[in-house]
């Protein structure tokens, strides 16, 4: 049994960052899309806290991550207010089918 | 004086009315009174200025005679033009370069006299003629500059100054004769006279370019010497001749010679003092200056040439005279006829007969001149006294009886009459004496045709007589045939009147010789003998005079005998004999012949031109006076010959019908030609250029410009449509094509 080092964090964070994408890419449905960035974000800052603790014990990265978090609950706000938006609108969160500004 | 003073002198006398032109046609209206008292005072002091030249060239001593210069003659050249090259002349090599300069000799002297003199009485005449012309001023700026050319064809020692001063004259006598060129006819007087004259000039200057080509001067001492040594022009004697008869076409425009004698009566329409100055005395003066100029080089065959223009001349002028109505048309026509007198002269080989002729009668002719001036004058006045602008002043019709109005005018005109007419006591007797003495001579000694030029000579004598004392009868004796003008008719002012004394004054015999019946006694003839011939054996060879004329004497025999051949005789000629001699006058056996044979024939000639002058005269006091013989029953009884002598010969329908329409249909036809091809053909060729030149911008608009302009656009557009299809609005393709541009980057960066 190995000792859990930096490398199995940052797996996990590009597992996690992968998972992010493939539901951005794969997702049609706009409250998975942002679940997807979610995950990125979180991914992210799972990569500065374990970066910032083994790297010298400075708090860097926690404190950009606190920030990240900040920054990720103001963005699902204003996202999911958007969202909410759209349905409104279009009686439908299919990112496809959102197509008016196209041409 | 001696002759550095001499040239400045006559330098002085050559500038002086070229300053007065100038000063007059700047500064004229500004001047007191126009500038007319200017100018006449500066030409009067011109005269004076010439008497004393005439003084000192007199004075000079003799000195030997240069080739074909009358005694002493003062020289002075400057170099013109360098060609800095050489040409070869007859053997020697010599630097090709032009020669200008002055001569002063007593041909010169006189000639400065005349022309000064002539000059400042008309300037004077005109203060009153010209009274309240609009152009004053500038009328005596154009005497000022027509005085300067005179004088600078007077002056010159070489052919190309002369062509200038001649060209010069033309220019002057254009603007004096067309000086109203308002009205129609003296415009188109003007420029007949200019274009005629163009026409001997161009024979005058393919003359000048003979010799030069073939003597590589200018310079007639220089011409002569080479003539006198035998260097005849490309090597014959016929190239001689060509040039003396092509000099001679000058004199034949300038002179008014017969055939191009027509300009000089339609210049009559301008201002009569002009008349009195360039048909008189000056211009028509010039050509017989010329061929007396060019006399020596002028060979047997040009002389010929020349005594049969003059006689034909003297002959055609005078018989239309006797027709003419107009009173300065009459003067004009014996102007004409007494230029043939002067160049029959000259071509008989009377030089000083001819040389004489023309002083005497630029004093008589001038004075008729200035006299018909005031007669017009006055009738002018008359005419305008009554309103009447339609009658012509100068028709002796409508004139008579004017000697009671104007005793002066009749006076001086009536001695100016008896002085043309060769009435003895006046100086025209003393002239035509000299000139018939010298056509008798050269009728006797050639014999066969030429015994039709003194036969002309003394018929245009009696003419001459005929139709000027016509002028004076019907202009001032009897009764005046238009009352109503006569009345108002009055005596010319006194600036008018001084001119036409002084003139008649210089028409009497004192002035040339104390003999009043000897002209070759007098002063003027002796010191004027004829310059020796420089073509020798090419001159006329009179044998038969020869044979004839036996008593040759003692000096003459030996040269007498070698005239029948011609190589003989140039030797006689041009041996140092010559030079050794001195003052060699004549040298040519034929010369001393012809010579001889003048002073033999002295006598009767001037018995039978007596004798024809007074009968003229009598002829015309039968007719015009006591109308013992009605004119007009004469007139109409040969009424064909009348209307030919009236239409002047119809040398002016034939030139207009021969030369002037064809010649103008010619040219209209080749300026149409050119304007077709050539004018036309340029514009529509820069035309078509141009729509060439602008289809090809076209199409370069078309397929360069704009083909970048719409290339670009299109491949604008082609990518756009191309890349617009990447632009799905679909978040997820979004999404895939940034990790592949994510994958891609870090392929590429890592």
């Amino acid at each position: 049994m190995m000792e859990i080092g930096l490398s199995h964090y940052l797996v996990v964070s590009a597992v996690l960052f992968c998972l992010g994408i493939l539901a951005l890419a794969t997702r049609r449905n706009a409250v998975l899309m942002l679940m997807g960035i979610e995950f990125i974000l979180n991914s992210a800052n799972i990569n500065l806290i374990a970066f910032s603790h083994y790297q010298g014990l400075n708090l860097e990265g926690h404190v950009f991550a606190l920030f990240v978090i900040i920054l990720a609950a103001a963005e699902a706000a204003v996202a999911l207010a958007i969202v909410l938006h759209v349905y409104r609108m279009n009686n439908t969160v299919d990112a496809d089918r959102i197509s008016r500004l196209k041409e | 004086m001696t002759a550095d003073t001499l040239l400045t002198l006559v330098l002085i006398i050559l500038f002086i009315p070229l300053f007065s032109f100038a000063l007059l046609l700047a500064f004229g209206k500004r001047l007191p009174r126009n500038g007319d008292t200017i100018a006449t005072g500066l030409m009067f002091l011109n005269l004076g200025l010439a008497l004393a030249v005439l003084y000192g060239v007199y004075a000079l001593p003799e000195t030997p005679a240069i080739h074909g210069f009358s005694l002493t003659p003062i020289q002075m050249n400057f170099q013109w033009v360098d060609f800095h090259t050489t040409i070869t002349v007859f053997g020697n090599t010599i630097p090709l370069q032009i020669e200008l300069g002055i001569l002063i000799d007593r041909l010169v002297a006189i000639m400065l006299v005349v022309v000064t003199l002539i000059t400042a009485v008309v300037h004077l005449f005109s203060i009153g003629y010209m009274h309240g012309d609009p152009k004053y001023h500038r009328f005596f700026a154009y005497l000022g500059v027509f005085a300067f050319s005179m004088l600078g064809i007077v002056i010159t020692n070489n052919l190309l100054l002369m062509y200038a001063a001649w060209e010069l004259v033309g220019l002057s006598s254009y603007l004096l004769i067309g000086f109203w060129y308002e009205k129609p006819r003296p415009g188109y007087a003007a420029t007949k006279a200019f274009l005629m004259n163009r026409v001997g000039d161009i024979g005058m200057w393919t003359g000048i370019m003979i010799l030069f080509t073939s003597y590589g001067t200018f310079r007639f001492d220089e011409i002569f010497a080479h003539i006198a040594a035998g260097h005849l022009p490309f090597g014959s004697e016929a190239w001689l001749t060509a040039a003396g008869i092509l000099i001679f076409m000058g004199a034949i425009g300038k002179s008014a010679q017969f055939p191009l004698h027509t300009w000089l009566p339609d210049a009559m329409e301008g201002p009569t003092p002009v008349s009195a100055l360039i048909h008189a005395a000056t211009m028509v003066a010039a050509g017989v200056y010329l061929v007396a100029r060019t006399f020596p080089m002028m060979s047997g065959g040009a002389l010929i040439v020349i005594a049969s223009i003059g006689t034909i001349t003297a002959f055609v002028a005078a018989t239309i005279a006797i027709v003419q109505n107009d009173i300065k048309k009459v003067l004009a026509y014996s102007t004409v006829s007494q230029l043939g007198y002067m160049i029959l002269a000259l071509g008989v080989g009377a030089f000083t007969a001819g040389f004489f002729h023309l002083v005497t009668h630029a004093m008589f002719k001038a004075c008729l001149f200035l006299g018909s001036g005031s007669v017009i004058h006055g009738m002018h006045h008359g005419l305008h006294k009554i309103h009447d602008h339609d009658t012509d002043a100068q028709d002796i019709r409508n004139m008579g009886g004017l000697a009671k109005k104007m005793p002066v005018t009749f006076a001086t005109f009536l001695i100016a009459t008896l002085a043309i007419s060769g009435v003895p006591l006046f100086s025209g007797f003393l002239s035509k004496d000299e000139i018939l003495a010298g056509a008798w001579a050269f009728g006797g000694l050639r014999g066969e045709l030429a015994v039709i030029v003194p036969w002309v000579g003394f018929f245009v004598a009696a003419l001459t007589a005929f139709y000027m004392f016509r002028v004076v009868i019907l202009t001032f004796l009897g009764e005046s045939k238009r009352p109503d003008i006569y009345e108002h008719v009055h005596e010319s002012p006194m600036t008018m009147k001084i001119p036409i004394i002084v003139l008649a004054t210089l028409s009497i015999f004192i002035f040339f010789s104390f003999n009043p019946f000897s002209g070759p006694s007098g002063w003027f003839v002796k010191s004027l003998p004829a310059p020796a011939t420089v073509t020798g054996g090419n001159w006329y060879q009179f044998a038969h005079g020869e044979a004839t004329h036996g008593e040759v004497t003692q000096g003459e025999a030996s040269h007498g005998a070698a005239t029948d051949v011609a190589v003989e005789g140039e030797e006689s000629v041009h041996g140092e004999s010559m030079t050794d001699e001195g003052v060699a006058v004549v040298a040519n056996p034929s010369q001393e012949a012809f010579e001889h044979a003048v002073h033999e024939s002295h006598i009767p000639a001037m018995i039978t031109s007596l004798i024809l002058a007074l009968s003229g005269i009598g002829l015309a006091f039968l007719v015009y006076r006591r109308r013992m013989i009605d004119p007009d029953r004469v007139a109409a009884r040969v009424a064909p010959l009348h209307r030919f002598l009236l239409n002047k010969w119809y040398f002016d329908e034939i030139y207009e019908d021969w030369v002037v329409v064809p010649g103008v249909h010619l040219i209209s036809r080749m300026m149409r030609w050119f304007d077709t091809y050539v004018i036309d053909g340029a514009v529509n060729g820069v035309a078509s250029l141009t729509t060439w030149q602008s289809r090809l911008s076209g199409l370069f608009d078309k397929w360069v410009v704009d083909g970048a302009v719409n290339g670009a656009a299109y491949v604008v557009g082609f990518f756009g449509i191309l890349l617009r299809k990447t632009q799905t609005g679909k978040i997820q393709a979004y999404i895939a094509f940034l990790l592949a541009g994510v994958v891609v980057l870090f392929y590429v960066f890592r």
